[in-house]
């Protein structure tokens, strides 16, 4: 019997009768990471990396939340289940799952890249690995971290210095906190929407370092409202275009997603600049975790499932694709069109439960 | 190259006309002749011939960046174009430090590519690619596959040019016209100052037409209005000054030697005279669908054949100038007078007045519009007897004085059959439609469409593919008909080619029909009974 196995609510472990990431509701639930296309309400017992918790509590409520740390292992039935670090998010993990001495992990959502705000992924071996390939083809390729941030501050403080304020477009939960740890915070104030803001706390209750921001509450004032032409302002993606941003007039945009690699998806999202950041591996990222993991067998899931499986199959490696249509359906297709699903725009008091999955 | 790359970098970042005029200035201004007169040449649009074939730079790119070819094709179909495919999949290249002009580039690189040995090929490709970095990369590429694009009118280079030269942009796009010899003399004598000369066949900045708003009857009394057919042709200037002619289309740009039947017909017309008009395809003594005009259109050479074969007429709506004097300010009614008295002096049909459409009221307006189709025209404009001539669409031209009055277009609800991924902005989404009708309990294709739809809509489409895919024939799907949606056209002609026997003009999505059933779209028959109230 195979140690986890597609249902029609998610990725099962029959040993442990429990799910990892289960988009229906089930009883007891795994999670990889807080975001809100992995962590759906509704399940009767979770189990989530403790740095998740902040997260997990503000977007689920009062619900059953078993908390363990990096590398703890809990047993569930038959199955021994340990989390490891996946530098995807705060918190998000890799589902290490060992029935009788088989071992599978579920990659979750993963990068290789470095992240101050969130523990840097560990390679873990497996017999088998279940990965994501969200941009499993050759032509995803990030830039080093450095380069990326210096083409950030560069732009910021170009802007800065013609006295228009800089709005960059990212995740709430993640993309915006990387944001924030990476550029230079000496150019100007920082300026967070209040969907970023509710994260960051998150993220500094669970003591990660980040520059101070500020709120548009707090610059009623007119003399601060005058220092924010040179501000860099973090907003998620669905603010773009809305009565919030009049707050900054005559700002460059920015969009800030692993999708503005191509020109197409740059110009689709009719902004300034795309700035090429993603929380998910690249090609050579998916290829060096796989190779790490050891792993003989791989399932792929999620984005390029089909041409990562083929390569690797090339590769003389047992790979194959699950079929996560129900899941992809929902997703993917938006992630194509670089626009993840993220709700209508939340307004200053929005929860973080409407910060939706980023790519 | 690298001040070419980073000029293509700027007018592709931004959609602003104003940004994008500044950045070629910026260019021109810096740039060496040679280099300024490649640019020039490439930015309007003319390519050397292909210097390599694709299939063999596919190749060769596949193998330096050891990528498998199916997975050079699956990377292609997510970017959409081949020039970023390659320039994606190259090994990092950081660039070298210093950069060859462009003009070096394309004259001692591009230009000998042809007819290389497909052997020396590589080792020349893999160096060039090393000296540059991504973005370098992706613009070498497009000049390579002939596709260099960057969205930009060849008006917008002559204000780029005439920003950079001081130079008025009529006498840029004057001596810009013809055959553009891509050199540092061509570009000095372009530049070149030469004061006090006014340009003889400066023509007047077009004045343009809203659309309709509304019910015509809230345009008032039908005296006051001027109807006339809406010509399906290129709107073009004729201006006669110093015994010289000059032909312009709307885009200001100078045709005059593309239409040699009408540049000899309005020879005979009295120096100091401009005429606003519309080139149309004229055959048989009437007005011949737009297509066999576009034979004419994209040809720099004419040979008696196509003169033969697509005939072109000029019929002129306005006078603009007469005996020297600008009309503009006067009313219609009196330019129109003197209209009638100047072509009518010409002999024979190449050149007419647009006849005015004789409707007593708007009711018997209406009923006249709806024969538009048959005579091959878009529709009626309306003119107010006492309006002036504008300037343009905007602020200056009072709205409200010229509209133009078209056809609804001809519609059906059909069902999306099959789909296939865009180009482009479009890229990795699928954007390109096949729709079919009913016959006989199947569905037959009809007709593809790309567009009408708003961002939003394709983004919504685009999922529903995804999820509802049957089967994949390389980029194309077909999926599980659940789509319906109402096309527009514009005529129907029988076809033998088509599986339906129907052939449709200019099919586009008018909207999406989530209203409405699969069972409930229209039939292949619908469509037929559709073109026969037609002939």
């Amino acid at each position: 019997m195979a140690v986890l196995e597609l249902r029609p609510a998610g990725l099962y472990c029959p040993a442990g009768d429990f799910y990892i990431d289960p988009w229906r509701p089930v009883e007891r639930a795994v999670l990889t990471h807080a975001h809100a296309d992995h962590a759906r309400r509704g399940h009767a017992r979770y189990l989530a990396q403790r740095d998740a918790l902040g997260v997990l509590r503000a977007r689920l409520g009062p619900v059953s939340i078993d908390a363990a740390g990096y590398g703890e292992v809990t047993t569930i039935g038959a199955a021994r289940v340990s989390l490891h670090p996946a530098g995807h998010v705060l918190g998000s993990s890799q589902v290490r799952v060992e029935v009788a001495g088989e071992t599978w992990v579920v990659t979750g959502d993963y990068k290789l890249d470095a992240d101050p705000t969130c523990t840097a992924f560990e390679p873990v071996r497996a017999h088998v690995l279940i990965t994501e390939s969200t941009f499993g083809l050759p032509i995803y390729r990030w830039a080093p971290p450095a380069r990326l941030f210096a083409e950030i501050d560069d732009w910021w403080r170009g802007n800065a210095a013609a006295g228009r304020p800089s709005v960059v477009y990212a995740y709430a939960f993640g993309k915006a906190q990387r944001i924030l740890a990476g550029v230079d915070a000496s150019i100007g104030p920082i300026v967070c929407h209040g969907a970023v803001e509710v994260l960051n706390r998150c993220y500094r209750e669970a003591g990660v370092r980040l520059p101070a921001t500020l709120t548009v509450q707090g610059t009623a004032r007119s003399a601060d409202r005058a220092a924010l032409a040179g501000a860099l302002v973090v907003a998620p993606p669905s603010a773009q275009s809305t009565p919030w941003l009049r707050r900054f007039p005559d700002a460059s945009d920015a969009f800030a997603s692993g999708w503005m690699q191509l020109r197409g998806a740059r110009r689709r999202r009719s902004v300034d600049r795309g700035f090429v950041m993603s929380d998910h591996a690249d090609w050579p990222g998916l290829l060096r975790a796989i190779e790490a993991s050891g792993a003989a067998c791989v399932y792929a899931t999620h984005g390029y499932a089909a041409a990562l499986s083929r390569y690797l199959c090339d590769r003389g490696l047992d790979a194959r694709t699950f079929d996560t249509r129900e899941f992809d359906a929902q997703y993917t297709g938006e992630q194509d069109a670089a626009a993840p699903a993220e709700l209508p725009a939340p307004g200053e008091d929005a929860r973080p439960t409407e910060a939706v999955a980023d790519a | 190259m690298r001040d070419f790359a980073a000029l293509y970098r700027a007018l592709d970042s931004t959609t602003s006309t104003r940004a994008r005029r500044a950045a070629l200035a910026a260019y021109f201004s810096r740039a060496m002749p040679a280099d300024a007169a490649w640019a020039v040449y490439f930015l309007c649009g003319s390519r050397p011939r292909q210097a390599v074939p694709v299939k063999v730079l596919r190749a060769i790119a596949a193998e330096r960046a050891q990528v498998p070819e199916w997975l050079f094709e699956e990377s292609y179909q997510a970017v959409g174009d081949l020039a970023e495919t390659i320039a994606l999949l190259l090994p990092p290249a950081a660039g070298t430090a210093a950069s060859l002009p462009l003009h070096v580039w394309v004259e001692q690189r591009l230009l000998k590519l042809r007819g290389t040995a497909p052997e020396a090929l590589a080792p020349l490709l893999n160096g060039w690619w090393d000296e540059l970095d991504a973005h370098e990369r992706f613009v070498w590429n497009k000049l390579i596959t002939g596709g260099f694009r960057v969205g930009v009118s060849r008006q917008l280079v002559v204000q780029g040019v005439s920003e950079a030269s001081g130079l008025p942009s009529q006498v840029v796009a004057e001596r810009l016209a013809g055959d553009w010899r891509p050199d540092a003399g061509a570009w000095l004598r372009l530049v070149e100052r030469d004061e006090g000369t006014v340009p003889p066949g400066r023509p007047y900045p077009f004045f343009l037409a809203h659309a309709l708003p509304g019910p015509v009857e809230s345009l008032g009394e039908r005296g006051q209005w001027a109807a006339e057919w809406k010509w399906d042709g290129i709107r073009a200037q004729v201006v006669r000054r110093n015994g010289e002619t000059f032909l312009w289309s709307r885009g200001e740009e100078l045709v005059t030697p593309r239409f040699p039947e009408v540049a000899a017909a309005v020879g005979a017309l009295p120096d100091g005279c401009v005429l606003d008009g519309e080139l149309v395809a004229w055959r048989d003594g009437r007005v011949a669908p737009f297509a066999l005009l576009q034979q004419r259109i994209g040809r720099t050479k004419l040979s008696a054949a196509v003169l033969a074969r697509a005939p072109v007429a000029y019929i002129a709506y306005d006078l603009l100038e007469h005996a020297g004097a600008d009309l503009r300010t006067r009313p219609f009614s009196e330019r129109r007078a003197l209209l009638e008295a100047v072509v009518g002096r010409l002999d024979g049909p190449v050149v007419s007045v647009s006849p005015l459409v004789e409707a007593a009221t708007w009711h018997d307006l209406a009923r006249l519009r709806e024969d538009a189709r048959a005579r091959s025209v878009e529709g009626l404009m309306l003119k107010r007897i006492d309006s002036a001539y504008g300037i343009g669409r905007t602020r200056s031209s009072p709205a409200g004085e010229w509209w133009k009055w078209k056809l609804d277009p001809l519609s059906i609800d059909a069902v999306l059959v099959y789909a296939q991924r865009g180009h482009g902005r479009r890229a990795s989404l699928y954007t390109d439609y096949t729709f079919a009708l009913w016959h006989e309990g199947a569905l037959v294709p009809f007709a593809k469409a790309y567009s009408g739809l708003s961002d939003a809509e394709i983004a919504k489409v685009d999922a529903c593919i995804r999820q509802h895919t049957v089967e994949k024939f390389g980029p194309v799907r077909s999926v599980t008909p659940t789509l319906v949606c109402e096309i527009g056209f514009e005529g129907i002609a029988h076809s033998p080619r088509h599986k339906s026997g129907i052939a449709v003009r200019f099919p586009r999505i008018l909207r999406l029909r989530e209203d409405k059933r699969v069972e409930d779209a229209d039939t292949l028959g619908q469509l037929r009974a559709l073109a026969a109230t037609l002939s």
